[in-house]
């Protein structure tokens, strides 16, 4: 692929839900190999948005694109790699019965499969918990292995809504450290989130509050725009709670 | 392959589910016993009225363990009928004894004819040279043909398999999409109706198993009546039970928590129950008998009852085999539907 062409390509998209508009007029592109953050307060739209990056939601008007096809398009999930803001793991199944389930699903085989179970556990830090039932995990522990899922297929696109929600600082610096070594591999990353320490991190921001993505640009960027110190007033500047 | 995946995965999960399996596997056989037991409890003790010279039999029949009450008139008498006060009134017409069952408790019926049979043949010895004296029996409330387990045995085996899969295949789908991992299928190359099938193969390797043993301990343990194949059993069964996981699966759409699911119940299992042939159909009004042929629970029932009463063979469950067949057909398109829902590709 072209490396100037966008990743994601929005255009004029607005999300409707019978007479609730939830996303209004959503422009937005993500640039291959960076890791884009959408941030904002729950109930901003942030997964709605996510949802419709994904094909798995339909926009009401306007496009989306990803790597040059409209989406929804079938095909292109197993070019994404999805993890929802709910852990979503049989939770009677063993992390190894969870992951064999979904690298089956992703067409994974033999071997290959093998491996890239082993990878993905030691790459979350889960690998002496592989044969543990889930129920028995903790909470962080759940995030990582829904992280591990992800990841299976080794997705060219990273779609994630709240990764690091319930995982401790140590490991989330692993975590961060590790979509970063992502991005240098070609792995273009969205995901959202709302906090604020955690948004300096990403490459660029889209701040997104009521359904209108308010500003996009890169974190200093931001900051300098509004004369800021901190994103988080520049999100308040934005978001008209200061002048 | 994907499919494979599904099944494996829903089979795992029944293993590690040890009290979901205890639902499936020993619930019914529970049950069942229950009702067999109740059907075929202690010898019941008949409350016996006679009137004008039918109170001849009256000492024969009180000797035979039987409550009797001589009234002076017959209209008293089937006036106590009707309440319920007794199980069978007597009267003589000519030499010959006639009796009224009250008729809605099969068991009383069965004790009042033993009674009077016993009674009969201590007044008139056999042999006697009187020759055998033969009672007209008629019903009070029609229900000649209820009899016992034996007449209930193959409904309920229906009514309790088509009960639990729906349940349980419709509280798992339901908790699929409660916990998001139904998200996460859609968020794969999945298509929609590879869940659908691999939702029935995963379940229906499991209800194989469950009709075998219901069957097996209903006819074999319980001895309830069979005249026909064991193996037209297993079909019935194992079709009965598909068509109450795909329509389990399909309503788990409509309920957004585990206990709208058990609200189905009265909903979607009682009425076919009512329908099912258990009662008596033909004292429904006619729209209502009609009503029972949207009904899977009926062409099961009415199938098995055809093999394990009647003993008939494919010619005779052929149209309600089919007839399930369409069910669980209907339904599973229906299903990927009902998943556009969430995904709409």
């Amino acid at each position: 692929m072209d490396q100037d062409t966008p990743v994601i390509s929005v255009s004029h998209v607005s999300r409707a839900f019978g007479s609730k508009t939830v996303l209004k007029d959503i422009n937005l592109q993500v640039n291959r190999a960076e890791t884009f953050g959408l941030l904002g307060p729950s109930g901003s739209g942030k997964t709605t948005l996510v949802k419709l990056l994904t094909g798995i939601d339909e926009a009401s008007s306007g496009e989306v694109q990803v790597m040059s096809l409209k989406m929804p398009k079938l095909n292109m999930l197993q070019q994404i790699g999805y993890m929802a803001q709910s852990d979503a793991l049989y939770t009677e199944l063993s992390a190894k019965e969870n992951l064999e389930f979904f690298a089956a699903l992703y067409g994974l085989k033999g071997g290959n499969r093998t491996r890239r179970i082993v990878d993905v556990m030691e790459l979350v830090n889960l690998q002496e918990h592989l044969r543990k039932r889930v129920d028995q995990y903790s909470g962080g522990m759940k995030r990582r292995l829904s992280l591990a899922i992800a990841l299976l297929h080794e997705p060219p696109l990273l779609i994630l809504d709240e990764p690091t929600v319930g995982i401790d600082p140590l490991l989330r610096q692993s975590i961060w450290q590790e979509l970063r070594s992502l991005n240098r591999q070609g792995t273009t990353i969205v995901l959202t989130t709302h906090v604020m320490d955690e948004a300096e991190k990403c490459d660029r921001l889209g701040m997104i509050r009521d359904g209108q993505l308010l500003a996009v640009d890169t974190p200093t960027g931001l900051m300098q725009a509004t004369g800021s110190a901190t994103i988080e007033e520049a999100f308040l500047t934005y978001g008209g709670a200061r002048k | 392959m994907k499919i494979r995946a599904i099944t494996l995965r829903i089979l795992r999960q029944f293993i590690h589910d040890k009290r979901t399996m205890a639902l499936m596997f020993i619930a019914p056989l529970l049950v069942l016993s229950l009702m067999s037991l109740v059907f075929n409890g202690d010898a019941y003790k008949p409350t016996i009225g006679v009137t004008g010279g039918a109170a001849v039999f009256a000492s024969a029949l009180e000797a035979q363990d039987a409550a009797v009450t001589d009234f002076t008139t017959a209209e008293q008498g089937n006036a106590a009928l009707k309440d319920g006060d007794i199980d069978a009134l007597i009267t003589l017409e000519g030499t010959s004894p006639a009796v009224k069952l009250e008729g809605s408790n099969p068991t009383a019926n069965r004790a009042v004819l033993l009674a009077l049979q016993e009674a009969l043949l201590q007044l008139h010895p056999a042999g006697s040279g009187q020759g055998e004296i033969r009672p007209q029996i008629s019903y009070l409330y029609g229900a000649e043909d209820m009899t016992t387990i034996d007449r209930f045995g193959p409904i309920m085996i229906g009514v309790f398999i088509f009960f639990f899969v729906f349940l349980i295949a419709g509280v798992s789908f339901l908790r699929e999409r409660t916990t998001g991992t139904l998200e996460r299928l859609l968020s794969t190359p999945l298509k929609r109706w590879e869940i659908v099938i691999g939702y029935v193969c995963g379940f229906g390797i499991f209800t194989v198993v469950q009709a075998l043993l219901i069957s097996w301990f209903s006819i074999q343990v319980l001895g309830i009546m069979m005249a026909g194949s064991f193996g037209y059993v297993l079909l019935i069964t194992l079709l009965l039970a598909i068509t109450a996981l795909t329509l389990g699966t399909l309503l788990s759409a409509f309920a957004g928590n585990e206990l709208q699911m058990i609200q189905f119940i009265p909903l979607v299992i009682v009425p076919q129950i009512f329908l099912s042939g258990l009662f008596p159909m033909d004292t429904l009004p006619l729209w209502l008998q009609r009503v029972s042929l949207a009904t899977p629970i009926y062409y099961g029932a009415q199938a098995l009852m055809d093999i394990m009463i009647r003993g008939k063979g494919w010619s005779a469950i052929a149209l309600s085999a089919y007839v399930l067949v369409g069910f669980s057909l209907l339904f599973m398109v229906l299903n990927v539907l009902a998943l556009r829902k969430h995904r709409r590709m």
